[in-house]
């Protein structure tokens, strides 16, 4: 089963609830972290690393020797990453989506594909939790295909836990996508409550079935409880706005190991999801 | 030859745009007969992203051999460059005092970017 | 020729969360009447503490999405064939294919190689960006559409438009919001910029996310200062942080303390310096510290 942990609004806890969900399961388990401009989870994992892959996406490529500047792969582009002056045509490639289309329409098939490298996979093994991430390169405008990279190494027999970028576009879309569950993390605050709107919108778009983690309980009002309850979304973990967790957090400390009291929390999260998918819950 | 200039407004008394990519708009003005035209660059202007190259593009298809503007980004000199198209920045408050300059060899010609792009 | 020396400060923070929407609140209180650009687009909070009342409204179409007309499909896969982006849906036995416009990126490549030409290619609505009017000066925000592609694209007419703003009403300074992370919305709400501050946290998530954002402050030539909120959760790792900055040539601008009160100020949906908090001291000392009017 895949677990995908989301936030419309970033900070709320994603990496937390992740990493300590992962902890909990303990053996054979998968962490992706597709957090791919600033992945986080293995600060709290450790481990060693036990790979390393640079990812890239197909680029155009023009052989001048063939090509008659003719102007139909730009004439084709949609991104404006490919455009003829003169002789031949420019790439223009932190435009390019990969699509391959240009080489496809060039009538003297003179374009070809190189990779232009994007960021790299890594993964690492921390008693028994697989970590596999992706770290995009500085610079690098589009995290998705790096994203679909990470996902590409998921073994499906086994459970993964997935720790998605926060916000509801296009990269979190790529992480979430195929998830079973979704666990969307907010705080009780007007911030937290609006950006948890979206992301339900978000994921109700998807057709996931989700449930909502409240995490620094006591920190504002009971707005995000109204929401879920109206709603008739599961709230299936609080955790508390408790200082030793945020100073835990800060050491790089998953909680379940400095607070011990905390790991039935993460125990009954797990049990609630099951329980929840097996009522059929959606 | 043909000059582009990056205006707002459809007058050789025109301010000067200092952007290219995302200008008001163009006037090119042939040297040759005294002529001009003035090309609105609102839909370029739009575009999400990839307007350096359109403009470049545009001025291109008009015949335009040199660019005269304020500031130019990386995208558009790469393709004014590919294209043949010298640019040279100023600093002139009109476009007929641009071409002024211009017809004295007073303006300097940008050999690289001088702006980083709006990146979209 | 007359260029407007405007100032634009953005307001990043590469890790979420660390406070950066509460701050840019205080500031918009605290500059003479900025015009203020809310770039976080996929979650923005900005208009939850300034309540803006909005005087523009204006679509937003970010390119186009391939939609298949059923009726015309005769089922032979090449759309599936060509698609990179896992974008086309078989049907079934006797099914239409059909493209999911989350996955969608507009590329057109299906609707070009369709042997039926059975492939319609719709500009779509991505979304909307707002004029309005708040308390602190005029503002400049955006909803973009769920699941829309690249919303570094409505960053970028989201300051546009402030830019514009500004020089049209004569304000010396652009505010900007900007979103978490180091991707297309960020390097959008950045480049060109005069001044970016990253509000981080003391955590190891903060200083690793930290280093992250500042190689891409000066990937763009962009001057950055760095001021720790909460610092006082871990004094350690906030002096950790200031050299880290320090040393990649960020200045610091100061240190703003762990409060408990800046959600009261939301709930009440004020900005922090507008209440009686702890920490709204701090936050005034790193406004000045900036140096901006």
């Amino acid at each position: 089963m895949i677990l995908a942990v989301a936030s419309g609004k970033g900070g709320t806890g994603k990496t937390t609830v992740s990493v300590n969900l992962a902890r909990t399961i303990g053996h054979g388990v998968q962490l992706l972290d597709c957090d791919v401009e600033e992945p986080n989870a293995h600060l709290f994992l450790g481990g060693r690393e036990t790979g390393s892959e640079i990812v890239t996406i197909p680029i155009p490529e023009v052989d001048e020797s063939l090509c008659i500047a003719c102007g139909e792969c730009g004439r084709f582009c949609r991104y404006h990453a490919i455009v003829t002056f003169g002789s031949t045509p420019l790439v223009f490639s932190e435009l390019c989506h990969g699509c391959g289309g240009c080489a496809m329409v060039c009538p003297r098939e003179a374009i070809r594909e190189t990779g232009r490298r994007i960021g790299v996979v890594e993964t690492r093994e921390t008693d028994g939790i697989t970590l596999i991430q992706g770290r995009l390169d500085i610079g690098v405008a589009m995290a998705p295909p790096l994203i679909r990279a990470v996902k590409a190494r998921l073994k499906k027999e086994t459970a993964a836990i997935l720790d998605a970028p926060p916000g509801t576009s296009c990269p979190v879309i790529a992480a979430v996508r195929g998830a079973d569950f979704v666990l969307l993390v907010t705080e009780p605050t007007p911030f937290g409550l609006h950006d948890l709107r979206l992301a339900v919108d978000m994921i109700r778009e998807l057709s996931i079935p989700f449930g909502v983690v409240v995490n620094r309980m006591g920190v504002g009002d009971d707005r995000v409880h109204r929401f879920c309850r109206e709603q008739e979304i599961p709230v299936l973990l609080e955790i508390p706005d408790d200082r030793r967790i945020a100073e835990a957090y800060s050491r790089g400390e998953p909680i379940v190991d400095a607070l011990p009291e905390y790991a039935s929390h993460f125990a009954t999260l797990l049990w609630n999801i099951r329980e929840f998918r097996n009522a059929g819950g959606r | 030859m043909k000059v582009a200039f990056t205006a707002s407004g459809n007058t050789l008394d025109a301010t000067m745009d200092p952007r290219f990519g995302r200008a008001a708009g163009f006037i090119v003005y042939d040297t040759d007969n005294d002529t001009f035209e003035v090309i609105d660059n609102q839909q370029i202007r739009n575009s999400a992203q990839g307007a350096g190259i359109q403009a470049a593009e545009t001025i291109v298809r008009l015949g335009a051999n040199c660019l005269v503007t304020g500031h130019c980004g990386p995208n558009a000199f790469r393709a004014l460059t590919a294209a043949g198209v010298r640019v040279y920045t100023t600093q002139a408050a009109t476009v007929a005092d641009a071409l002024e300059a211009f017809r004295a060899g007073a303006l300097s010609v940008m050999n690289s970017a001088d702006v980083a792009g709006h990146w979209s | 020729m007359p260029e407007a020396k405007i100032q634009e400060l953005v307001i990043i923070s590469g890790k979420g969360g660390t406070g950066k929407t509460s701050i840019a609140a205080s500031f918009a209180v605290l500059a003479g009447f900025p015009v203020i650009a809310d770039c976080d687009v996929d979650a923005a909070d900005m208009h939850l503490i300034l309540a803006p009342s909005v005087r523009e409204r204006h679509e937003f179409r970010c390119g186009n999405e391939a939609v298949i007309r059923a009726a015309d499909c005769i089922r032979c896969g090449k759309c599936l064939e060509v698609c990179r982006f896992d974008a086309v849906i078989a049907g079934g036995e006797g099914e239409s294919y059909a493209i999911d416009p989350v996955a969608c990126e507009g590329c057109g490549v299906c609707v070009r190689f369709c042997p039926e030409q059975a492939v319609d290619f719709p500009e779509s609505l991505c979304g909307e960006w707002m004029v309005s009017e708040t308390r602190c000066g005029p503002m400049v925000h955006a909803r973009l559409g769920i699941a829309a592609e690249n919303s570094g694209k409505l960053v970028s007419t989201v300051r546009r438009e402030a830019r514009r703003l500004a020089e049209e009403k004569g304000h010396g300074l652009v505010l900007v919001d900007g979103p978490p992370g180091i991707g297309c919305p960020v390097i959008a709400s950045m480049t060109g910029a005069s001044q970016a501050l990253v509000v981080t946290e003391p955590t190891v998530s903060g200083e690793h996310d930290l280093e992250r954002v500042l190689k891409l402050a000066r990937h763009f030539d962009i001057p950055a200062a760095v001021c720790v909120n909460k610092w006082d959760l871990n004094p350690d790792m906030t002096e950790r942080i200031e050299a880290l900055a320090s040393s990649s040539g960020a200045r610091i601008a100061g240190r703003i303390r762990y409060d408990r009160t800046v959600t009261l100020a939301q709930i009440q949906e004020k900005a922090v310096v507008e209440i009686d908090a702890p920490s709204a001291g701090d936050i005034r000392l790193v406004w000045e510290t900036l140096g901006l009017k």
